[in-house]
């Protein structure tokens, strides 16, 4: 039975920005829809026009029944009765969406008082129960904790402890896991799961993330600016994807298994209100024929319960021949043979602890991380958040001498170095950070932008528009850009004036902290071929930071995995990937939702989660750091198990003559 | 909480006691009270004039050894600087209290009804209403009220408000409230006024941020109504940035007490403060330092206090 109708939705923000602009959206009892879409595809604007929150001036028609009751035209007093009763919601971001002010089990215990009118101890009871139910430890004493004593996983938990409170019959989730690590994400995944099974609640699950639909909806509908694109079967849109768009972006999702070079759609997603073209992708669509130019292409059924709206089905029917493949990246030849650019030996960065917390220990952020990347060769750091990864970046930005341990760039001792010195080295590193709008100044035009490494260097005066130039050709922008605010593009263009930066002074090694984590999917892949090209032609050195473990198999030559400030398993991303050595480096891998819905009946997710949270760096863990969330620990030897809790293990190659090394007790040597 | 408390009332207090000792030596070195252009009145003891003599530093030292004991020293009238400070602080206390409150709830009042009726004809009302008061000086705007005062006598035929002076009826006791009051209400009206527009600028751009807040939505979702999300979840969190500025508006709010009780006639610390700086009185004006110092970090204390109360997250910092 269908509990959630949308029924030609249009949603209009102020002055004049459509949104969405006709969605249909049927949601059954006990059936979990994905719903997909790249930033200004309308995702929000669907879950904020289905709960009545949308901000005042937004205008919005058509229809939204829960359970046959027409929602849309109601006052706040009558919705206020419908949300958080029958229609809950999880939001993006739990840092932001409890009270700061309030104790987690008041925040709970107030919508079921609101509701279900039960008394004040009443509600605070079973908001224990809940907390239990969702995985809080020790339910009864954390109910009286405030939001930011939590993590962010256990925020997110508190939030769907909220959502089922009162057994709604229909839930949206929008981003639920976008801000959590991915071991987090594969626990809040499984725990929605629960929550559908339990309740039996319709569920709407807004993400961008395709491997997350994949991994937990039954059905999926792709947006594309506003409009349907694709809705169906999972598994009949992942195997046989009939729009242009859906196919482009299955293509363009690096993998894990690293098989084959995705193809980027070019162009980039239309802003919120979307072109003027009737079919909103035909800009960048490679098969469109006139057909695409006379009316917007209506929903036509390709299979059982599969749609797609686009005007000449027929074309997609082999989906390898929409986008032409990649050339296979330029092989390089083998590291060994290169001088290496960065070496990094025994790094030590601690923080002292913060002065307003008395009785505060020092925050052991990198602890101890040995390794080394050779001229032209990519090595991937990944890790969840809070290991170390970007204090390891900033401790060889610094390019002084460390608290412990060597940093070698380009066989300069930083330690060494004079100031003028460390100043010419500057010039040979360089780094492009994650959100290329707070990194780039909002008040420098592009061109001043490019110039300023330049002036900063002395380049000559004269040289300076003609580098500018060229830099932007390099990057693939077009001239007339160099006039631009960064506020003014998009942010694929953002991200490419921040590495056209980097490359001003012709650099050897480039620190990439996160560069594509910002991006839609398909300008990640666009940018991340950028990457690879410069790297060709340039024959530039990275240190590429990234929580994604799919996007560093695509980037990196070799990969080294960070846990609590060390370093636990590094070697040739095939090795690594192909046959991880640590059990974290497992975990991690598990973790990843992967882009196929038939990979789901491989194992059952919840075995496979990580339990607990990322570490807290300022608390040491004798012996093995990892050993309290090690899903082999507990099966281990009496001798093995002794060593984990005495013992840090020590980096050795996993396989002698390989470079795979492992940090791990279990590793036979 | 209450160690937080405890250091910020360590650091509260060195800062009063720099401040308290900048000002007497300031004071001390800069007013000349035996020589001209302000002679001293024919009774300053001897006693004034030679101690002027001394160095500073011994000066220093002397007078802060008696305010340790509570004896701020003597006026130029050769009078005690303690008994007369005390029953000028109460006149002060009962002109600004009254004033300082009503102005700060009315401002946060204000203020959040702003943001909530945001570019909506109330709105626009008091942002036009709230700039003219900033822009009118507190003297002009005491002034002002009594002319106003003035023109409501005259069409009433009755004295409503007094305009000038302080309460000193006798006609028992419920005749002294009402006389009280009477002289109460206009430079306790000026006072809040000068700060409430101050304040009510503040609270509406805070509240404005609170509004959009993730969790005023989830409060939303939740099954509040706006209003009840707005009061419940989003006012408290608009409330913790304005007990920072609540310390910060404590000094003005002194400096508008002084203008305050020169133009309504009223005998507090302020007026003895102007006066004492023309007649070259260094121990007046170090004594009524010391008040203000003290009431400055009182305020500073308070306002930290709200925001423990406030703000969970000052009580107990993250894991």
């Amino acid at each position: 039975m269908s509990v959630l109708v949308v029924r030609d939705l249009h949603v209009t923000y102020p002055p004049d920005l459509p949104a969405v602009r006709g969605l249909d959206l049927t949601v059954a009892g006990g059936e979990i829809v994905g719903v997909v879409g790249e930033s200004g595809s309308g995702k929000s604007a669907l879950a904020l026009a289905v709960l009545g929150l949308l901000p005042p001036g937004a205008r919005v028609r058509g229809s939204v029944r829960l359970r046959g009751a027409e929602l849309l035209g109601r006052s706040d007093a009558e919705l206020a009765r419908v949300r958080g009763r029958d229609l809950a919601m999880v939001f993006q971001n739990p840092l932001s969406a409890l009270t700061p002010a309030h104790p987690v089990g008041d925040q709970i215990a107030e919508t079921i008082r609101l509701h279900a009118g039960a008394t004040r101890r009443a509600a605070r009871t079973r908001a224990v129960e809940l907390l239990d139910l969702v995985g809080i430890p020790d339910a009864p004493r954390s109910a009286r904790a405030y939001p930011h004593e939590f993590s962010g996983g256990m925020r997110q938990r508190v939030m769907i402890a909220m959502a089922v409170a009162n057994d709604p019959v229909a839930i949206v989730a929008d981003e639920p896991t976008t801000a959590l690590d991915v071991t987090v994400q594969a626990q809040i995944l499984g725990l929605l799961r629960a929550a559908r099974d339990a309740t039996g609640a319709a569920i709407v699950l807004i993400t961008h993330d395709l491997g997350v639909v994949a991994e937990v909806a039954d059905r999926v509908v792709v947006l594309y600016a506003g409009r349907e694109a694709e809705s169906g079967p999972v598994r009949d849109v992942y195997r046989r994807p009939r729009m242009p768009y859906t196919i482009g972006l299955l293509g363009s999702l690096p993998r894990l298994d690293g098989a084959r070079r995705p193809a980027p759609i070019p162009g980039a997603p239309p802003p919120a209100g979307g072109p003027p073209a009737p079919c909103a992708f035909r800009p960048r669509c490679p098969v469109g024929g006139p057909a695409c130019d006379v009316a917007p292409p209506e929903p036509v059924l390709v299979g059982v319960g599969h749609r797609v709206a686009c005007a000449d089905p027929a074309a997609t029917l082999d989906p390898s021949r929409v986008f032409p493949p990649a050339p296979a990246a330029p092989p390089r030849p083998p590291g060994d043979r290169r001088p290496p650019v960065l070496r990094v030996t025994g790094l030590v960065r601690h923080f002292p602890p913060r002065r307003t917390r008395p009785r505060g220990r020092p925050v052991r952020a990198v602890d101890g991380v040995t390794l080394e990347v050779r001229a032209g060769e990519t090595l991937g750091l990944v890790g969840e958040s809070g290991c170390g990864k970007t204090t390891v970046l900033m401790e060889i930005l610094r390019l002084d001498r460390p608290q412990h341990g060597r940093i070698t760039v380009l066989g300069r001792d930083t330690a060494t170095l004079t100031a003028s010195h460390r100043r010419a080295l500057r010039r040979d590193l360089q780094v492009v950070f994650q959100d290329p709008l707070s990194s780039l100044d909002p008040r420098m035009r592009v061109r001043a932008i490019l110039a300023q490494p330049l002036r900063t260097h002395r380049v000559a005066r004269a040289a300076v528009p003609g580098r500018v130039a060229e830099l932007l050709d390099l990057v693939g922008l077009e001239p007339a850009l160099a006039d631009r605010y960064p506020g003014a593009l998009s942010s694929g263009q953002r991200q490419r004036v921040a590495i056209a930066r980097a490359l001003a002074l012709e650099p050897r090694l480039v620190l990439l902290d996160e560069p594509v984590a910002s991006l839609d999917v398909s300008v990640q892949a666009q940018i991340m071929d950028l990457l690879q090209d410069l790297q060709a032609r340039l024959g530039l050195a990275y240190v590429f930071v990234s929580h994604d473990l799919a996007v560093v198999r695509r980037m990196a030559d070799r990969v080294a995995v960070m846990y609590n400030g060390r370093i636990v398993e590094q070697g040739a991303v095939g090795a690594v990937y192909g046959s991880p050595a640590h059990p974290y480096t497992r975990a991690l891998l598990d973790a990843v939702p992967v882009p196929d819905p038939s990979a789901r009946d491989r194992a059952d997710g919840r075995q496979r989660t990580l339990r607990g949270d990322p570490p807290d760096p300022s608390a040491p863990v004798a012996g093995c750091r990892f050993r309290p969330r090690c899903p082999a620990f507990p099966a281990l030897d009496a001798a093995t198990r002794r060593r984990c809790e005495r013992e840090e293990p020590p980096a050795l190659p996993v396989v002698p003559g390989t470079d795979q090394d492992a940090a791990c007790h279990r590793v036979p040597r | 909480m209450g160690s937080f408390l405890l250091r910020r009332l360590a650091g509260h207090t060195v800062l009063a006691l720099v401040a308290v000792s900048l000002a007497y030596l300031l004071a001390a070195a800069a007013l000349h009270p035996c020589e001209p252009p302000a002679p001293p009145p024919a009774a300053a003891s001897a006693g004034a004039c030679r101690s002027a003599g001394e160095p500073l530093a011994g000066r220093y030292r002397a007078w802060a050894t008696g305010v340790l004991h509570g004896d701020f020293g003597r006026t130029l009238d050769g009078e005690p600087v303690a008994g007369e400070l005390w029953r000028r602080l109460w006149v002060s206390a009962r002109l600004l209290l009254a004033g300082t409150v009503l102005g700060c709830a009315g401002g946060v009042l204000l203020g959040v009804y702003a943001a909530v009726r945001r570019d909506a004809a109330p709105d626009r009302i008091i942002t036009a209403g709230t700039f003219l008061l900033l822009a009118v000086p507190v003297f002009v705007l005491a002034v002002l009220a009594q002319i106003a005062a003035a023109e409501l006598d005259e069409a009433t035929g009755v004295r409503v408000v007094a305009w000038a002076g302080e309460p000193g009826g006798t006609f028992g006791a419920l005749g002294r409230a009402a006389d009280g009051l009477r002289h109460l209400a206009l430079p306790t009206a000026v006072v809040a006024l000068s700060q409430l527009a101050v304040y009510c600028r503040y609270q509406r751009g805070v509240t404005l941020d609170v509004l959009g807040a993730d969790h005023v939505r989830t409060a939303r979702a939740k099954g509040l109504r706006r209003r009840d999300a707005l009061l419940r979840h989003g006012l408290r969190a608009a409330l913790v940035p304005m007990t920072t500025y609540f310390a910060y508006t404590a000094g003005l709010a002194l400096l508008t007490g002084v203008f305050t009780e020169q133009v309504f006639g009223w005998h507090g610390l302020g007026e003895w403060v102007v006066a004492a700086i023309v007649r070259g009185d260094v121990n007046v004006v170090a004594a009524a330092n010391c008040v203000a110092a003290v009431a400055v970090v009182l305020a500073g204390l308070a306002s930290d206090a709200a925001r423990c109360l406030l703000d969970p997250r000052v009580r107990t910092p993250a894991p």
